[in-house]
């Protein structure tokens, strides 16, 4: 007690997405997510989520005016969450956060204005990485990812990209506490679509318990059968993520886990490259992990 | 006449705006508007039917467990195997949903809508031992007090001890829903987004560890919800009890019946269920589902007549000048009658169809609350509704899971048809769940869903008649128009989930949405 806690300000954005990398931080389960929302992540120094949709107490104008106050008074102190993809057409009206004199701002220049004045961005989630779901094919509201539209914005605010559908907690808790402790990720702990090599260092098939399989040629002809799943679309041959290491939800199961093939869910091709998702993936594959 | 507009509407899933139109201090009109678009059934065209139940669950990473089963069903009939799901399948899936359905139910009480009633900046003078409050102390007392407490908050009615209790509840519920998610996991290989509820069954295989460790988690769940989550709900009653009276809406309740009772039934409104379809009314009498009545109007949407008619063949085809279009969400009507979705309007059908044990349960809890069956129709309605609907789902799943047969398989394959239509209805936490298909060469024709809130954030239909949550709101007294904490508490009570309403926004719309009526 009495001792110094240094704050990290997080502002966390909502964007074309589906909440779900929200819920699955709260799955988090060492750190808890009151560990992550109440105590110090790491000793002296708290992250202090200021905005988040979801859990935040308040509501309409006081909510937004935390964004404004936070964006002058923490100019490049505060962290960037942006979940969900940025819809881009027609200047970003497909999505709204809020309202500033009477007129509703575009979650497109809430991304840039914030972004600009944040000290780092995590995109979290494959829609706030690379566009995911909601850019799928034919793409109707011009989604994109963080990275994409910094470049286009000329806005050099570093970004780390923690993709996955949704992203793993510890991913995100790791990096965020990797961050607080060392500072910003160094270039070579990136990999080249800005995925910190921690997590997204090795392919799922490099590590997958069925790895045996495949090198003896026993594929499961169908869902729920033993064997390897790459008869039935498995995409762990292209996919990099320690899922097969780390498991999912306090370590209960995983997809490959539970018979059902990897979707591809943290390669900038899903949905689209990576699918039909239970379709055997084509010979090309390995050269169309980029859009 | 003044004019309010909350956005965003925090603690809810997706992008919502409210503006209501406030005069001598009593909401004369309301409106609501979501702010997100993604076009999911224009994305969906052309591709493999079979992923339907991978993508659409991304429509809300809240409520996915949803929809890959309502997708599942949907592709089970269009497959033409509906009435061929193994057991083990039927059961798994049964469980799957239930522990997710259990885990959003606590997430909603607690950490969406708690915090209009519990004021968590009580704690700032916590003298007690909790380590969890004292931490929670400290984190106040640094002076950084997000997410908890906000500005210009009002009408706190808890005593400091019950306030205290509560938050520490809050805490404990995370821990919770934490749980019900790993139980879901078990069998559906990870939440959120599952990848074990497919068309013809799931893909896990059951074992006895697995039985056991998921069964662990429900008792726990249990646990939970007899001894902290009903208890609290009652806790909020007793000093809330004017919301029974505040938020009522259009009294007429609508279900889709969920949890599956058999396999041999193809026809998902005759299959038995253990939540019951039905259409309730105030005299709480129900009549039985019957989805050929249900259809979409759009008179105020912004989109085109031709849109009007019967999910099955929905049309969406914007028409953002359209004269009195003021929201993207269409009205869906059963025979033209507004009809409210949701845990109470399951809990309803149940009750009303006669079934003993929720005939038991609701009484016991009217009792407790000392009300009528009439005071369900509320903001606290819902939320005791959904705390009781929580405990009928919850002690029904230890029989499913003795029921399993370990290691026998609860998937069936089946073939992709050329050409076929199929439909899944179920019930998502917040309500009506409907999807329906047309397959077409193989792949998706046309996809549609009608979800919940498109049902309860409804705009005025051909009739003119509001929808569920536009008719809680008109009439509502605001103590304080600044702090209009009466709104925020009847739009939370429906669990409102706006991603998934949301079909379709164009540009030039966003203009007319925000046309004032003074």
């Amino acid at each position: 007690m009495g001792k110094k806690v240094t704050e990290y300000p997080v502002i966390w954005l909502q964007g074309a997405g589906c909440t779900g990398c929200s819920v699955s931080v709260l799955n988090s389960v060492s750190p808890t997510i009151k560990n992550v929302l109440v105590d110090e992540v790491i000793p002296g120094k708290h992250v202090s989520l200021v905005f988040h949709p979801t859990v935040m107490a308040g509501t309409g104008e006081p909510a937004i005016e935390i964004l404004q106050d936070k964006q002058k008074t923490r100019r490049g102190e505060y962290l960037l969450v942006v979940e969900g993809a940025v819809p881009a057409a027609e200047g970003g009206i497909y999505a709204f956060v809020g309202e500033e004199d009477g007129k509703p701002v575009t979650l497109l220049s809430r991304v840039l204005s914030l972004g600009s004045n944040a000290l780092a961005v995590i995109a979290l989630g494959t829609c706030a990485s690379f566009g995911g779901i909601p850019a799928g094919a034919p793409n109707p509201t011009g989604c994109r990812g963080v990275k994409a539209i910094f470049e286009e914005h000329n806005i050099s605010t570093p970004v780390v990209n923690i993709p996955g559908c949704p992203s793993h907690p510890d991913w995100f808790v790791g990096t965020v506490a990797s961050i607080l402790l060392g500072g910003l990720p160094k270039p070579e702990e990136l990999d080249e679509f800005r995925r910190p090599k921690l997590f997204f260092g090795s392919l799922i098939h490099e590590n997958c318990p069925r790895r045996a399989y495949y090198d003896e040629k026993k594929f499961a002809k169908k869902l729920g059968e033993p064997g390897c799943l790459y008869d039935v679309g498995c995409k762990g041959p292209v996919t990099y993520a320690d899922c097969p290491l780390r498991l999912w939800n306090g370590g209960v199961n995983w997809c490959i886990g539970n018979n059902s093939p990897c979707i591809g869910c943290c390669e900038p091709g899903f949905p689209d490259v990576v699918s039909p998702f239970y379709a055997r993936m084509g010979e090309n594959l390995p050269q169309a992990r980029g859009k | 006449m003044g004019r309010i507009v909350i956005d965003p509407v925090t603690r809810i899933e997706g992008h919502l705006k409210i503006e209501a139109m406030v005069e001598g201090g009593v909401v004369k009109e309301a409106r609501s508007t979501g702010t997100l678009f993604r076009g999911f059934e224009i994305i969906l065209q052309g591709r493999d039917p079979r992923d339907a139940q991978r993508i659409t669950q991304r429509i809300c990473g809240v409520c996915p467990t949803s929809h890959s089963t309502a997708a599942a069903l949907n592709l089970d009939s269009a497959f033409g195997i509906a009435d061929k799901i193994p057991e083990n399948g039927r059961l798994l899936r049964n469980l799957i949903l239930g522990a997710a359905h259990i885990a959003d139910h606590i997430l909603h009480f607690y950490h969406l809508a708690a915090l209009d009633y519990v004021d968590v900046a009580a704690l700032a003078k916590y003298r007690g031992k909790d380590p969890a409050l004292k931490s929670v102390r400290d984190f106040i007392a640094r002076g950084e007090s997000a997410p908890f407490v906000s500005r210009g908050r009002s009408d706190f009615r808890l005593s400091r001890k019950a306030s205290e209790t509560l938050a520490a509840h809050y805490l404990k519920a995370f821990e919770m829903r934490r749980k019900g998610q790993e139980a879901a996991a078990i069998f559906g290989g990870k939440l959120p987004h599952n990848v074990g509820i497919v068309p013809g069954g799931v893909t896990a295989v059951p074992t006895v560890d697995k039985i056991a460790s998921f069964l662990w988690r429900l008792n726990e769940l249990r646990e939970f919800i007899d001894n902290v989550y009903l208890p609290d709900v009652f806790e909020v009653a007793r000093a809330y009890p004017d919301y029974f009276e505040i938020g009522a809406g259009c009294k007429r309740t609508l279900s889709y019946g969920v949890y599956e009772l058999e396999t041999a039934e193809a026809d998902l409104v005759k299959r038995k269920r253990l939540f019951l379809n039905g259409i309730v009314f105030e005299d709480l009498k129900r009549e039985p589902l019957d989805i050929s009545r249900i259809s979409e109007e759009v008179k105020s949407s912004w989109y085109a007549e031709e849109c009007k008619g019967k999910p099955a063949a929905g049309k969406t085809i914007p028409a953002p000048h359209k004269k009195d279009g003021y929201s993207w969400i269409k009205s869906p009507r059963s025979d033209g009658r507004v009809c409210e979705v949701g845990p109470l309007a399951r809990v309803l059908a149940t009750y009303a169809g006669g079934d003993p044990r929720m005939r038991e349960l609701v009484d016991g809890a009217l009792k407790e609350a000392g009300v009528s069956a009439k005071a369900l129709f509320s903001t606290l309605g819902r939320h005791l509704a959904r705390a009781l609907g929580a405990k009928f789902i919850a002690d029904s799943m230890p029989a499913w899971l003795l029921e399993l047969k370990p290691g026998e398989p609860a998937y069936i394959d089946s073939k992709v048809p050329e050409e076929s239509e199929g439909m899944g209805l179920v019930e998502a936490a917040r309500g009506a769940l409907g999807h329906w298909i047309r397959i077409k060469d193989g792949k998706i024709a046309l996809y549609q869903c009608v979800v919940p809130t498109t049902w309860n954030a409804s705009p005025r239909d051909d009739r003119g008649q509001p929808g569920p949550l536009e008719q809680a709101l008109t009439g509502v007294r605001l103590k304080d128009e600044s702090s209009p904490v009466e709104i925020e508490r009847i739009v939370r009570s429906f669990d409102p989930c706006i991603a998934c309403a949301v079909h379709l926004l164009s540009p030039k719309g966003m203009e007319i949405g925000r046309v004032e009526i003074c």
